[in-house]
């Protein structure tokens, strides 16, 4: 971890829109520095293409600043070494490489050439911590590819520890866990936010109230409203939205408005 | 098995090979390592030149040669998930390099090559000819010309993303249009019949049997060669890095890496190995000619490769020269039905063992597969 303060993300006016459609329509987020922030809504609210726009993938207008520096309108590998990192819905591990390669090569993006025509001798340290901070240490030389769906997306998450990100964009990161990697997952996150700054995509209610400590709600490409996950949950607007769709119920109320 | 077909549809499991250097495999793979490589020396360097007549022995020279384009080819496609369709425009580039060399040699201090007096419609020496007098410059031209023009085309081509069937139809296009350009420049080509006629390689006859010889052993020494630096570069955290971006490039991008420069490196490298393997081609067979390097043998470069088991260096370089071997016996006996066989042999491999054949051999023996490590 860099020894400067933490970073916080600033996103003004931003849009995005695809032949006409408009995904996004001029968003202002303010992320704290070590913030584990999520971001709700229903299907369409624009949740995915808000963190496309900010990691590179989708053309925006707008601002998005972090640390000082004005995102949009860099290629996506270059504000990946500004500390952005990302995670999608389905799981994007290297199968074909085991669990130390993939971290290896998380780590590695600001290596020399000379050091990638060398082999890897040993594991290195960052990715040894990296390990035992999500729990695979166990599964070090297993191919990502037989890893369980909820270990390819811890795998995921380690990633970006390595890669030694400021700031984490996850994308449903418990989307299709058991109840008990949903534990693991919300504690592992909240040891993750001590030291950076995390924002989930999240459509678990249960979830979210458990581990967030601020919630954004988006809706049709705006924001609807922003707080505390009580002040959100009390909200008759988000009450509206939500009702539209699918009534919370009170205990397996899990998911609402999943995306496909 | 693992086998992993990717959004380019070109990818399969990384194959064979033994364990990864972690552990206590690293040594016992060490050994085998060595071993495999002693044995393949003893048998290409002892074995070959005592059992098989001249005849035989430059054929396989051929096929070496066949042999070292496949290795750049595993480690391009293999490894790195481009389907490289065009190998023959570095071949072709490498091969026309060493032969104009050879041409200004035999010709001597000042001459004109004899078929340019032959067709006599020019009567000076080109100046594209010119450098070739050097052997220095040809010998330096043989891979670097190959791999400058693929820095060009990767360059161009990796940077707008396009992949799978596009690159692959791009790439033989290429080849194509190399091989019609050469056709059309008959005076200073060669046109159809190519180059050919050579008398010397770097002052010795060819028409002695010992220099023959001698350039038998050159190739089977560079084959080698090639083969430990690509192995190198499939151990190396850049052969990680290279699976990765064949297996998941988007998700390369978002770890800080430009993909386009990891795949350039690999079809780069591919494409002097190429060069290489023509240049040395033109002393072993005695020509070099458009029918060599445009659509249809670009195909079969790549066919021993996927044939043999793309992914797996030993497997690549084995499949082409068995290919070409099988080519040569089969079509002296049916010389109808070897192209049917061939296809029919490529369709199968890569429908129902995309590993290639080298995969047999762990799916005999149930060991799992780990994806990179010592070729042996």
């Amino acid at each position: 971890m860099t020894e400067e303060a933490l970073h916080g993300l600033t996103i003004s006016e931003l849009r995005v829109s695809f032949d006409g459609f408009t995904a996004v329509d001029g968003v202002d987020l303010r992320v704290g520095p070590g913030d584990l922030r999520f971001l709700i809504g229903p299907n369409g609210a624009g949740k995915t293409t808000l963190v496309d726009a900010v990691t590179g993938l989708a053309r925006a207008t707008g601002s998005v600043r972090f640390g000082g520096r004005e995102l949009l309108g860099r290629p996506v590998h270059r504000i990946a070494r500004l500390g952005i990192g990302r995670t999608f819905q389905t799981a994007t591990v290297f199968e074909n490489l085991t669990v130390v390669q993939n971290l290896d090569i998380a780590a590695g993006a600001g290596r020399r050439p000379l050091t990638l025509l060398r082999q890897r001798r040993s594991v290195p340290p960052e990715v040894d911590e990296a390990l035992t901070t999500v729990g695979l240490a166990p599964h070090a030389h297993r191919l990502a590819g037989t890893l369980s769906h909820g270990q390819k997306q811890w795998l995921e998450i380690g990633m970006l520890l390595v890669q030694n990100v400021e700031l984490l964009l996850l994308d449903e990161p418990v989307a299709g866990m058991s109840h008990e990697e949903r534990d693991a997952t919300g504690a592992l996150l909240r040891t993750v936010a001590s030291e950076r700054t995390v924002v989930v995509i999240e459509h678990d209610m249960e979830f979210m109230r458990a581990f967030a400590s601020s919630v954004t709600v988006l809706h049709a490409g705006r924001v609807l409203s922003e707080g505390s996950p009580a002040e959100v949950r009390a909200d008759p607007r988000v009450q509206e939205v939500y009702l539209g769709h699918a009534p919370e119920r009170p205990t397996a109320a899990a998911h609402v408005g999943e995306e496909p | 098995m693992t086998d992993h077909q990717t959004e380019t549809g070109t990818g399969n499991g990384t194959g064979d090979e033994t364990t990864t250097g972690n552990g206590s495999g690293a040594r016992g793979a060490r050994w085998r390592l060595a071993g495999g490589y002693a044995a393949a020396a003893v048998l290409l360097f002892a074995v070959a030149p005592a059992v098989l007549s001249d005849f035989r022995l430059e054929q396989l020279a051929r096929y070496l040669c066949f042999a070292m384009v496949a290795v750049g080819i595993s480690l391009a496609w293999g490894r790195g998930g481009m389907l490289t369709l065009g190998q023959g425009l570095f071949f072709g580039l490498g091969g026309y390099a060493m032969a104009m060399h050879l041409k200004l040699a035999d010709a001597g201090p000042g001459q004109l090559p004899d078929f340019m007096l032959l067709y006599g419609s020019t009567d000076q020496l080109p100046w594209w000819w010119e450098p070739f007098r050097s052997p220095v410059v040809a010998i330096a031209a043989v891979f670097l010309v190959p791999m400058a023009v693929a820095a060009v085309i990767g360059f161009l081509v990796f940077r707008r993303r396009v992949r799978g069937a596009y690159f692959a139809i791009l790439s033989q296009a290429l080849a194509a249009a190399f091989a019609i350009l050469l056709i059309g420049q008959q005076a200073t080509t060669g046109g159809t019949n190519g180059l050919t006629n050579f008398q010397g390689f770097f002052g010795f006859a060819l028409n002695d049997p010992i220099n023959r010889r001698t350039v038998y052993f050159v190739i089977a020494g560079t084959l080698l060669a090639l083969m430990l630096l690509t192995r190198q570069l499939f151990l190396s955290r850049y052969g990680e890095l290279l699976v990765a971006v064949r297996d998941s490039e988007e998700r390369v991008r978002f770890l800080g890496y430009d993909p386009a420069l990891v795949k350039l490196v690999a079809y780069v490298v591919s494409a002097g190995m190429a060069g290489l393997a023509g240049a040395l081609f033109v002393p072993a067979v005695g020509i070099i000619s458009p029918a060599l390097i445009g659509i249809v043998p670009s195909i079969q470069f790549l066919i021993g490769a996927a044939i043999g088991g793309r992914a797996s260096l030993v497997g690549a370089a084995l499949g082409a020269i068995a290919v070409a071997w099988a080519q040569t016996t089969l079509s002296e006996e049916f010389p109808a039905a070897w192209t049917y066989f061939q296809a029919g042999l490529f369709i199968v491999v890569v429908a129902f063992l995309p590993g290639g054949l080298i995969s047999l051999r762990q799916l005999l023996t149930r060991r799992r597969p780990t994806p990179l490590g010592a070729s042996t």
